[in-house]
């Protein structure tokens, strides 16, 4: 109880929003904003409109014009071929499995590492901590992507090629996960909390694992969002080290697209296959997700 | 675990828990920011000096390991006429999202930053493309960009215009490409802005209003200079990611190649090229560092022009902030 109402009240925002919604300078929204607004969001709209059109369609639907029509009857049968392909050489039934996956246990072990990091730079007092803070910073300007041909060669030497460990190793914990629970543990964990379990007697690690841990849920369960995001969209990697059987959605997307590139049809029932579980969980979470980019953005 | 029975144990034992109380508190920060030390070791920091090694050798995907041959592989890249049509196609590429995307941003993030009803609904909207993946993004964007069947040449020729050419000439190939990362991006990077413009004491507008100045003034001389720090955010981060770009590229067609004459052959996707169709990963790794060389320039020059920039910017606006208030 009382660790939550200290959580909360630490966490209420700076009087910001006090001071808006006065009149002073805040632009009330006029007919140019909601119109700017709305065309905005009609071009974004827009293109996964057309691809549900022409995954809804047959194979002449592309050419078809005008091209804003309504859907057609076919999706399911066309999502249904994408599927059961005989001749597709990657499954989309197992490729969304291995997505689920891969993005499922890099992110649940992103959050884990980098919340015993955060925890440990916000907190817990030991020799070159500052240093050591400034070399993770550091490190997220190194595109460590690019060095994928020793990577390549390392999986290829531990017989990991075409393995989802392949995918799941390398991002295990990341720089931006660690900076991130750092930042948000140095304002929402007091000291208090911690002393005083220590004070009872509590190891180290009992300590994190009962004290440290669930106070960093809120910003946990940001961080594994955008983790499991950005792993489910990855292609670069998973493309070279990965093969048909463990195609990740992406991969299995791209392969689609190579066997079948007469039939858009097809083509673009796979991109909203691909597309649809990212949709649900936007929905579900899209508000924390919006939340999440702008805290981030005030403290990066 | 009370008092009372600890008093009750032996001296001995009490040393004994001391001494790993003692080693716990001690060691256990270094334990838990251990894995991603270790982890950057491994898959960070060692690859890229393997990268370098791997560079200077002959070296192929199947024979692995050949002759040293100095700076060979450098000389080859730096001599061969892809590489430098790589390197503008990516530099090109990249202005072209970047600039549009961060302007196209700031004007949502202004439209956002007002009192509008259904917030949560807007912010969301602007956000939807973020979660599709860029390989479904760029198959979908390269059939609307087809040269002789896709929607966008049927559209400029209802208006009247010419087709374009968005497959056949680099121009307008890197323009569509562009487009695609702005599609999954803008949105993004506008929250980032508005989070920013949230943040900026509401008494400027105030005082800039008193004298006078209309809401066009007040977006460009409070709002915009007061934004400078996060565009260098978004600037360096875009620039990291940005020069790196393989997905649109290789999926702007069905062969992956960059298109016939490597119109829209990116940087990375010329390290693919090298290492895994030409399977010579010796001259894939000349590349590789040849562009992380060039992203961290960029990244270090970014932020030292920017920082030069905003720091005199933002101080003159305080000064001159601070003066209308007392005045």
């Amino acid at each position: 109880m009382s660790v939550e109402a200290k959580e909360a009240e630490l966490l209420i925002p700076t009087p910001r929003r006090g001071r808006r919604g006065g009149k002073a300078g805040v632009m009330q929204p006029g007919w140019l904003g909601y119109t700017f607004l709305t065309i905005v969001l009609i071009i974004a709209a827009y293109p996964l409109y057309w691809t549900f059109m022409i995954a809804s369609g047959d194979a002449t639907t592309v050419t078809r014009r005008p091209f804003l029509t309504l859907p057609g009857p076919n999706f399911i049968e066309n999502a249904l071929r994408v599927i059961d392909s005989p001749t597709l050489p990657v499954s989309f039934w197992s490729a969304t499995l291995n997505s689920i996956i891969v993005s499922g246990v890099v992110a649940a072990s992103v959050v884990f590492f980098s919340t015993l990091a955060g925890y440990a730079f916000s907190k817990l007092r030991f020799k070159g901590k500052n240093g050591l803070l400034y070399f993770v910073i550091a490190t997220l300007a190194v595109p460590t992507q690019l060095a994928v041909v020793p990577l390549y060669i390392v999986m290829v030497n531990l017989k990991l090629t075409g393995n989802l460990l392949a995918v799941i190793l390398p991002a295990v914990v990341s720089a931006f996960g660690v900076f991130w629970m750092t930042q948000y543990m140095r304002q929402a964990l007091p000291y208090e909390l911690i002393e005083a379990a220590r004070v009872d007697g509590a190891s180290m690690f009992r300590t994190f694992w009962s004290i440290a841990l669930p106070s960093a849920r809120p910003a946990a369960a940001m961080l594994a969002l955008f983790i499991f995001i950005q792993t489910w969209t990855n292609f670069f990697w998973p493309f070279i080290v990965l093969d048909n059987k463990s195609a990740t959605l992406p991969v299995a997307l791209a392969t689609l697209s190579n066997n079948y590139f007469d039939d858009y049809s097809l083509i673009f029932a796979g991109v909203i296959i691909s597309i649809v579980p990212l949709f649900l969980l936007f929905l579900v979470t899209g508000r924390q997700l919006v939340k999440g980019i702008m805290e981030g953005a005030v403290k990066g | 675990m009370t008092s009372r029975t600890l008093d009750e144990r032996e001296p001995r034992l009490i040393a004994f828990r001391n001494q790993i109380n003692h080693w716990d508190v001690k060691l256990s920060p270094y334990l838990y920011i251990s894995p991603f030390f270790i982890l950057f070791a491994i898959t960070g920091l060692f690859p890229l000096l393997y990268t370098a090694y791997v560079s200077l050798h002959k070296w192929s995907i199947i024979g692995g390991q050949g002759d040293f041959i100095g700076f060979d592989n450098f000389a080859f890249i730096l001599g061969n006429g892809d590489f430098w049509v790589a390197l503008r196609n990516t530099f090109s590429i990249f202005l072209l999202s970047a600039v549009p995307q961060i302007i196209l941003a700031i004007l949502i993030a202004a439209a956002l930053d007002a009192n509008l009803k259904a917030k949560t609904f807007w912010r969301m909207g602007v956000l939807l493309p973020y979660v599709v993946t860029p390989v479904a993004i760029s198959i979908v964007f390269s059939v609307m960009f087809a040269d002789k069947t896709g929607i966008v040449n049927t559209f400029l020729m209802n208006l009247g215009l010419d087709p374009v050419g968005w497959h056949s000439e680099p121009l307008p190939a890197h323009f569509a490409i562009a487009l695609m990362v702005n599609f999954r991006w803008t949105g993004y990077t506008a929250l980032i802005f508005l989070a920013a413009m949230q943040a900026i004491p509401r008494d400027y507008y105030e005082a800039a209003m008193i004298d006078g100045a209309g809401p066009v003034r007040r977006f460009f001389s409070i709002t915009i200079p007061q934004l400078r720090p996060t565009m260098i955010f978004v600037v360096v981060t875009s620039t990291i990611g940005g020069l790196q770009i393989f997905d649109e590229p290789r999926l702007y067609d069905t062969f992956g190649r960059g298109g016939a004459d490597g119109q829209w052959m990116t940087l990375t996707l010329f390290i693919y090229k090298l290492g895994w169709t030409d399977q010579n990963f010796g001259r894939a790794s000349a590349v590789a560092w040849l562009l992380f060389l060039i992203i961290i320039a960029f990244a270090a020059l970014n932020l030292i022009l920017t920082r030069a920039i905003a720091s005199s910017s933002t101080k003159s606006i305080k000064n001159a902030g601070k003066k209308k208030v007392s005045a």
